[in-house]
């Protein structure tokens, strides 16, 4: 606990703070000067509020598509599934976890590209998906789909059939079922995976400038100017808006009690 | 719960601390030093025997086995070779310590001079330095009033790529890529970053000579805002920004990107993959690049630095740079030990090709264009204009 408080904490209070300071103009050290003009600009210009809402957008979206997605996969893994195909597939499902991201990544670019299979076959009927936020959130929501279906996965199999059973015998269809049982108990593990596939997405910025086309989201930005800027103090500005916006997210998501059951 | 709300009191707990902290520790200087003075530093004034190692900070591509070998062999100096990716990344590690030269591109070497980190350099303890062709010495970007500060590596320029295929008529400037960018919507690339408002300055420079823009990397508020408006502009038609050259190499390949600013060793590579391409340097000028060695302050093996800079700029070695990075070797000699071709191709030694580039430099609050009575804008507002842009 303790080695948690200094290895993380500190280095967050550490981040919070650079924030406040400035550099200078021609060597770049940091100028330890109080001051909060970092987070007036942060404030006061468009850009940023737009890259933050974009980024939030995409994480949202991101989510919602891995929830969807992962939901009969899981469903069937822990329910329909036999022993010996479970693992399987459970194997299925972890395998791209073994692969580089990059390699990924790039794997869709190719696909994206205006000769690429995606759009061979989109052509034909008029449509045209080619770099851009779509591919961003379609990119993503693959890389991350493993750290949605692995809980769902687990909270599913916590479902004693007996009571998928009891519900059947009192009456209730598969859908109701499906709506008054499954999902409440499932609240949990969808929340759990959803602050995988949230928190990934809002710091990425590699996938998005490999299939985004023009787009930045906030990873981009901090990358900017830290690393071509070397305005460290802004960066770690920028910095606090995920960390704030997990914050929020985490605050919103012990409200509705799902980290309780955790 | 309980727990959760703990460790909220003692994150806020420890950054309140931290702050504290952070007000006790302000050393006082003074947030910004507009324009510089180079620090008074000695030169070296002779040479002597080698200290057997020497420590070099390079970029990708310019300290390879090939040629640091035989200089190992040949003056008993063991090199250790640190590459950078950045000119940011670069101005860090020398600034840190640790190395005894580095290679250093326009955007980074005056940061260097002026925290003092390099010293003046000797060109006479360099004997190579008398084959550098002439208009690479005493540049704003390498020397100080008249000091040089480094020795000229090698140059190039950013160039008007496009697909021979899908871009008719040919274009003949950068036209194509702002005012006329509609005209191939979604297929323009640029490049991503900041340094690349100075392209849009250099047309702007070109295009409407009431801005009075003068120097591209000296543009003071209103001249940045029209380059940064032509930049939003030109976004509108942007497919993607590239950054390395991997990534323009395969976009130009799947016809993604059809025309945008590109370096000659992309160039090459993509015809190279069958891809129907042509670069020109057109007649308005371009940006580019032109590197410097340069030796650290707090160097303690400055006998084998000196021997590093002779060395990498003599006949045999510049040759095998130039070719393996693409690029113009600075030593004219090295023309005759390259591939046929090689040097025609990057016009090397070509004055006239060499002065329609305008290199990259570091812009800052006072104006390098020598206007004292506005303040420019300075590579940090450069770098949120990009983003910006970008939007």
């Amino acid at each position: 606990m303790l080695w948690l408080g200094v290895a993380y904490l500190v280095a967050l209070g550490g981040l919070f703070v650079t924030a406040f300071w400035t550099t200078n103009e021609f060597s770049n050290t940091l100028v330890r000067v109080w001051n909060t003009d970092n987070f007036e600009q942060l404030f006061t210009l468009d850009v940023y509020r737009t890259i933050t809402l974009r980024t939030i957008g995409v994480a949202v979206a991101v989510t919602v598509i891995d929830a969807i997605v992962a939901f009969p996969i899981a469903l069937f893994m822990a329910k329909v599934a036999s022993q010996r195909w479970q693992r399987i597939m459970l194997i299925a499902v972890l395998m791209p976890l073994w692969a580089s991201y990059l390699v990924k990544a790039y794997a869709w670019r190719a696909m994206f590209s205006s000769t690429g299979p995606v759009n061979s076959l989109l052509d034909p009927l008029g449509l045209h998906l080619g770099y851009g936020l779509p591919a961003t959130v379609i990119t993503l929501a693959y890389l991350w789909l493993p750290y949605m279906i692995l809980p769902m996965f687990a909270g599913l199999e916590r479902v004693p059939d007996s009571v998928l059973e009891a519900s059947a015998d009192l009456g209730a269809r598969g859908g109701t079922t499906l709506r008054r049982v499954i999902l409440p108990i499932l609240a949990p593990a969808v929340f759990a995976g959803s602050i995988f596939t949230f928190s990934l997405t809002l710091g990425d910025y590699i996938a998005v400038k490999i299939v985004g086309g023009t787009n930045q989201l906030l990873g981009n930005a901090v990358y900017d100017s830290a690393l071509t800027g070397s305005n460290l103090p802004f960066a770690a500005a920028l910095a606090t808006i995920p960390v704030v916006i997990m914050l929020v997210y985490l605050a919103a998501v012990r409200r509705t009690g799902a980290l309780d059951e955790l | 719960m309980k727990r959760t709300r703990t460790l909220t009191a003692l994150v806020t707990i420890g950054a309140l601390g931290l702050m504290m902290s952070g007000c006790g520790s302000d050393d006082g200087s003074s947030p910004s030093a507009a324009g510089f003075v180079a620090p008074d530093l000695p030169q070296k004034e002779s040479l002597g025997a080698g200290e057997g190692a020497v420590s070099i900070l390079s970029w990708a591509g310019y300290a390879e086995k090939d040629w640091v070998e035989p200089f190992e062999k040949a003056t008993g100096c063991k090199a250790t070779v640190k590459t950078f990716n950045t000119s940011d990344e670069a101005v860090k590690l020398m600034t840190d310590g640790g190395y005894d030269v580095v290679s250093a591109s326009g955007d980074a070497s005056l940061r260097l001079i002026a925290a003092g980190t390099v010293e003046p350099v000797n060109t006479d303890l360099v004997p190579n330095y008398a084959d550098v062709y002439p208009f690479l010495k005493d540049k704003a970007w390498n020397s100080v009033d008249g000091q040089m500060y480094g020795i000229p590596h090698g140059y190039g320029a950013n160039l008007l790529m496009w697909n021979t295929d899908k871009v008719k008529p040919a274009p003949t400037d950068w036209s194509i890529v702002f005012d006329g960018a509609s005209a191939y919507s979604g297929k323009v690339t640029a490049y991503d970053s900041p340094i690349y408002i100075a392209d849009a300055a250099l047309y702007l420079m070109n295009t409407q000579p009431d801005l009075g823009i003068k120097d591209p990397y000296a543009l003071d508020k209103d001249q940045l805002a029209a380059a940064v408006d032509l930049l939003k502009m030109q976004k509108e038609h942007v497919g993607e920004y590239w950054s390395d050259y991997a990534k323009e190499q395969s976009a130009f390949k799947t016809g993604d990107s059809v025309v945008g600013t590109t370096w000659q060793v992309i160039a090459s590579l993509a015809e190279g993959e069958g891809t129907k391409v042509k670069a020109i340097l057109p007649d308005s000028g371009s940006t580019g690049w032109s590197d410097t060695w340069m030796v650290a302050t707090k160097s303690e093996h400055k006998n084998c630095a000196y021997q590093w800079l002779n060395e990498i700029i003599s006949p045999k070695a510049n040759a095998a740079v130039a070719q393996y990075f693409g690029e113009s070797p600075a030593n004219g000699k090295a023309c005759a030990l390259a591939e046929k071709g090689f040097c025609e191709t990057y016009h090397a030694g070509d004055a006239s090709y060499a002065e329609k580039i305008h290199y990259w430099t570091t812009p800052t609050s006072s104006c390098l264009d020598g206007r004292t009575d506005v303040k420019c804008t300075t590579y940090q507002e450069w770098t949120q204009a990009w983003t910006e842009i970008k939007g």
